[in-house]
């Protein structure tokens, strides 16, 4: 197709132009955490590191990563554990309700947050006051496992598919029972879609707000919910500007990694 | 000795081995999730004492009936449809030239590039990224600043902020499933209309568009159903603005009226099923 010159650059102009907008916000978040004023009025008047020295002052931020950190950990082991099972019952083997399952895997971070949060709530709710037990930091990390499952399972599921059973059926052939096939042959070729589901679903976990909420027991608060709960508090807006500014860079990390871990899906599981 | 026997068991039984396979995940996912989601649907007909604050486990319409008789729910419906269409709209109409110009006239080399540059940000914090926007529309923030000079007031928190920001957060899920349905397309194809003598806007309505269909639904239905199940970004930069799932958050939280909230849970469950419903016929499914 010709595309003419100046429909060229209208296309470049706009693809670029959207880009620098993806990006915009996030480098005003990080240069208003240097920003001394405690107001932010744009642009800032001078540069200062004050509000990053006094990061481990403020209270709660250091217990909130310290749950996020459990509720992550927690998630993930389950996720793994699930997402691979999941993974190699449907890559290897045909089974009644096949394709059920493999849409009932997507369901949970298909659905709004809030209604997997809200179902849950309810069931914890009903299953728990007749006990007089209350939602606590373990609800959070079933929550956040629930919705964590499917990136583990798309990452080695792709793996699987790509790898084939000949390596398997050859290890067998030689003599080797199940359990040596697994630990010598199939778990190294899928480890490394381990860690990039591991990574990727500990990030989902690390970033979750909505299914925290309505999981979350009194006096449970995780990093989101220390951002979500100190924004709106004038005194404490300059720390949020610099958690956030931390959490870009943290972010971007990991998930670079996965990627270049997994070399199998595009977007990691996150589409 | 043991393990050998064991061993030998499983060989034989295949069945045995995909069942031990699938027994954890599926009480997971089969009974603990969709059971939660049961017991929700069945929990918007309970109610809730309004003396004693304690959940009323008998079965009523009572929810919904207020929800169809009040108007203010109703508003609250279209206006939160409302926002979910023109989030789909902006992100399709930005998406669209992108991928175009993304896998149709970038170099090949330079194109994974700006593909990894749409996709950092999908992983960027979310919050954060909502946040981010309450400095861009804050009064003396950004927007208003850039928009001084020309003497016009920023829109500040509200609905418009709302929109911009949920089309922000989701244009990524919008290009990437767009891009991949033009990378796919066979430049042959659009030699071979312009061979024929179709201007290349004829091109692009005619060839382009009819094929890209299913990846511009199936990004459709991300932009519809996470900007109709979001209340995060209301929270933070719609000021005062109500929709669907702010309101259900608020009857979770500060309200405790939780089978009013499941009752309410219930529209953008109809809304994207009734979508995913529509758009069945499209094909664009079947991209998951």
């Amino acid at each position: 197709m010709y595309i003419s010159r100046r429909a060229k650059i209208f296309l470049a102009t706009l693809t670029f132009g959207t880009l620098s907008f993806i990006y915009l916000p996030l480098v005003v978040v990080a240069l208003n955490s240097f920003n001394p004023s405690r107001t932010f009025s744009w642009p800032p008047q001078s540069l200062s590191t004050v509000w990053w020295g006094r990061l481990t002052e403020s209270n709660g931020v250091l217990p909130a990563i310290g749950s996020s950190i459990k509720v992550g950990l927690g998630a993930t082991a389950i996720a793994l554990i699930l997402g691979t099972c999941i993974a190699f019952a449907v890559s290897r083997y045909s089974f009644y309700g096949k394709s059920t399952l493999s849409l009932l895997v997507i369901f949970p971070i298909a659905l709004p947050g809030i209604i997997t949060g809200i179902a849950l709530n309810t069931t914890f709710h009903t299953f728990l006051d007749p006990l007089n037990k209350q939602l606590a930091l373990w609800t959070v990390v079933v929550g956040h496992a629930t919705f964590c499952i499917v990136v583990v399972y798309n990452n080695v599921l792709a793996r699987l598919r790509r790898l084939g059973q000949s390596l398997e059926e050859a290890s067998q052939d030689l003599g080797a029972n199940i359990f040596q096939t697994f630990r010598y042959i199939t778990f190294p070729l899928v480890r490394s879609a381990l860690v990039a589901g591991g990574l990727l679903a500990f990030a989902l976990s690390f970033d979750e707000i909505v299914v925290t909420t309505f999981t979350a027991g009194p006096g449970t608060e995780t990093l989101p919910q220390w951002i979500f709960n100190n924004l709106f508090r004038p005194n404490q807006a300059p720390i949020v500007n610099v958690v956030a500014t931390l959490l870009i860079v943290l972010f971007i990390f990991p998930v670079w990694l996965s990627q270049r871990m997994s070399q199998d899906g595009s977007a990691g599981g996150r589409l | 000795m043991q393990a050998n026997r064991v061993n030998t068991w499983l060989y034989r039984h295949k069945g045995a081995r995909a069942a031990l396979l699938l027994a954890l995940p599926v009480l997971w996912l089969a009974f603990a999730y969709l059971g939660s989601l049961a017991v929700m649907l069945l929990s918007s007909l309970w109610s809730v004492d309004s003396f004693t604050g304690n959940t009323v486990h008998s079965l009523s319409f009572t929810n919904f009936h207020t929800l169809i008789t009040q108007r203010v729910y109703s508003a609250i419906a279209i206006r939160s449809i409302g926002v979910a269409v023109a989030v789909t709209l902006i992100d399709g109409l930005l998406a669209i030239p992108i991928a175009l110009f993304i896998s149709k006239v970038l170099k090949p080399r330079f194109r994974s590039v700006v593909i990894a540059l749409v996709l950092v940000p999908l992983w960027a914090s979310y919050l954060v990224k909502t946040y981010a926007w309450r400095s861009m529309f804050a009064d003396g923030g950004v927007i208003s600043w850039v928009l001084k000079p020309f003497g016009i007031q920023g829109p500040g928190f509200g609905l418009a902020a709302t929109t911009i920001t949920l089309a922000y957060l989701w244009l990524p899920y919008m290009i990437l499933p767009i891009y991949a349905g033009m990378d796919r397309l066979p430049n042959s194809l659009l030699e071979a209309s312009s061979d024929l003598g179709a201007s290349a806007s004829k091109t692009f309505t005619s060839v382009i568009l009819p094929i890209i269909y299913p990846a511009i639904i199936a990004g459709s239905i991300f932009t519809f159903s996470l900007s109709l199940g979001d209340y995060i970004v209301v929270k933070i930069v719609g000021g005062t603005t109500q929709l669907v799932a702010n309101v259900i958050a608020d009857n979770v939280g500060t309200a405790g009226n939780l089978p009013f909230a499941a009752a309410m849970a219930l529209l953008p469950i109809g809304t994207i099923l009734g979508y995913l419903f529509v758009v069945r016929r499209s094909g664009a499914l079947e991209n998951f």
